[in-house]
């Protein structure tokens, strides 16, 4: 693999930039894995890196139905952060967002990856309470956190509707300073082109119809281009979790929602950071492009078309334009949506299964790309070892019939 | 946006409506003999389908009254709706686009 610098730069420019190597290869599927990863995402693609990286494992291959990063990794509003209410997730999304911290150096790709901090605004005396109690849980866990007066709230985002006029006015927030966001496709195409330099072959346009299984034991998958084997298989595969849980008999409870996201035109530089406002259900951020980037909620249906309907983007625009009028004529670019996986704690489940070498890793919900490198980690490391990393032991399969359920449904700061 | 027709009130638009997941999950009689993997089957376990699903609705902004329905969840698309208790399988019973 060609390291990209600076001088490789200079010496391709001499080439017209016509000679640069292929970011991965695009080899023909072998008839037999060490370990396959279903799901050529950012959280599939680095499983298979760190599989390879952190547990020597070499004989990999991701199958991926579409093309890489084509589905939730692309369909995001890329905002990472931990300020989680609860130690496993807090712990689970801060080991994601201390690799993030390194990952452009150690892939050598530039992720983007910005740290410009994210605020989570309150509206209400509860939401103030719960914003305290947060911050609090997340600097014992060593998280970064302060809380923010509506005066320092201005200060920072003098675009902000900060009046006690405003229906929902704006009391508080929430602020990490090391969250931000990172951009969306190269977290794919960094994962992508690392695995695929130790020898992880990636296979494209391959969709899996069928988990094969012996006397309780995974042997393989069929796939559109053909069988193969192994005797470790991990699925990563997000919205479609259950349509593969579904080929392996196994019972998964998550319901798969459209999620919708939408770009305006490109802007002047006007925010500097990421808002999200859980109460009123609006997130935006601006990316280096210009454009503003803003999440709306989930459609109450379960849904595949990725798609998602207008009174959803309807309710989301009146909260943006609410909390910054300057945006009222702003135009949208583009609109789209994702499948999301979500469970009923919102809580992902990066799991063993009743299957021997059979694991999932699924539920991530609306929340999934903050946790990409973190996501894959831990699950290279219970794809390896058969067993879960003390990182993920909680988000076993089991813990909806134990009862041990991690609720983070509005404790997370999240807007669901 | 969806037209969705409430049995009651004809066609009304998808704002007016909330949705209740997934129908017909019956709650188990003999719950003192339920293993915790069976509660837990019952409480969280969904069946998730790409394709056609029955599910619950409620005309929130309307009747405010429970019903069934039949979509598609790829294409959107229903195909029967059908008032509590009434059996979607049975030919004169099912009222798609009544």
């Amino acid at each position: 693999m060609n390291r990209f610098s600076i001088f490789t730069i200079a010496r391709n420019a001499m080439s017209y930039h016509e000679n640069w190597q292929k970011q991965w290869r695009s080899p023909e599927p072998k008839s037999s894995y060490d370990a396959i990863v279903v799901g050529g995402g950012g959280h599939g693609l680095a499983t298979a890196y760190y599989l390879a990286k952190e547990h020597g494992m070499r004989n990999i291959a991701v199958v991926e139905r579409g093309w890489l990063g084509g589905g939730n990794t692309a369909r995001n509003t890329t905002i990472v952060r931990s300020n989680y209410l609860w130690d496993d997730s807090t712990h689970l999304y801060e080991k994601a967002l201390q690799l993030w911290e390194g990952l452009s150096q150690e892939l050598n790709y530039n992720t983007m990856f910005s740290q410009r901090g994210v605020m989570n605004v309150g509206h209400s005396l509860q939401d103030m309470r719960d914003i305290h109690r947060r911050v609090n849980a997340n600097r014992l866990n060593g998280v970064d956190g302060v809380v923010l007066s509506p005066q320092q709230i201005k200060d920072m985002v003098p675009i902000m509707n900060t009046s006690a006029s405003l229906r929902y006015p704006v009391m508080g927030a929430s602020f990490q300073p090391r969250a931000g966001v990172a951009r969306h496709d190269a977290i794919a195409w960094g994962f992508a082109r690392a695995a695929d330099a130790l020898g992880v072959d990636i296979l494209q346009n391959c969709e899996v119809v069928g988990i094969r299984r012996e006397s309780g034991a995974v042997t393989g998958i069929e796939t559109t281009r053909g069988s193969i084997n192994s005797r470790k298989i991990g699925i990563v595969s997000a919205g479609h979790s259950t349509v593969l849980a579904d080929m392996a008999g196994i019972r998964l409870p998550l319901e798969s929602h459209p999620l919708q996201a939408l770009v305006s035109e490109p802007l002047k530089p006007v925010l500097h950071t990421v808002v999200m406002s859980n109460a009123i259900h609006a997130y935006v951020s601006q990316s280096d492009k210009g454009d503003l980037v803003i999440g709306a909620g989930i459609d109450s249906y379960l849904g595949y078309g990725q798609r998602g309907s207008f009174p959803v983007i309807e309710h989301t625009l009146q909260a943006i334009c609410e909390l910054f009028p300057i945006f009222r004529r702003v135009r949208m670019n583009r609109q789209w949506g994702g499948i999301v996986d979500v469970a009923p704690d919102a809580c992902p489940i990066i799991s063993k299964t009743h299957i021997k070498g059979l694991y999932f890793n699924c539920g991530w919900g609306t929340g999934g790309f903050k946790a990409t490198p973190g996501s894959g980690w831990v699950m290279a490391h219970t794809m390896a070892q058969d067993r879960p990393h003390a990182l993920n032991a909680a988000f076993a399969l089991d813990r909806f019939s134990t009862g041990h359920l991690i609720d983070e449904h509005g404790a997370a700061g999240v807007a669901h | 946006m969806l037209l969705i027709t409430c049995p009651w009130c004809g066609p009304r638009a998808e704002s007016e409506f909330s949705c209740g997941g997934e129908a017909h999950i019956a709650r188990p009689l003999d719950t003192d003999t339920l293993s915790d993997e069976q509660w837990g089957d019952y409480l969280f376990m969904r069946k998730n389908p790409k394709g056609d699903h029955r599910e619950q609705w409620l005309h929130a902004s309307g009747c405010r009254r429970w019903f069934n329905a039949e979509r598609n969840t790829v294409s959107y698309v229903f195909s029967k709706f059908y008032k509590p208790g009434e059996n979607p399988d049975a030919p004169a019973a099912a009222g798609g686009g009544a």
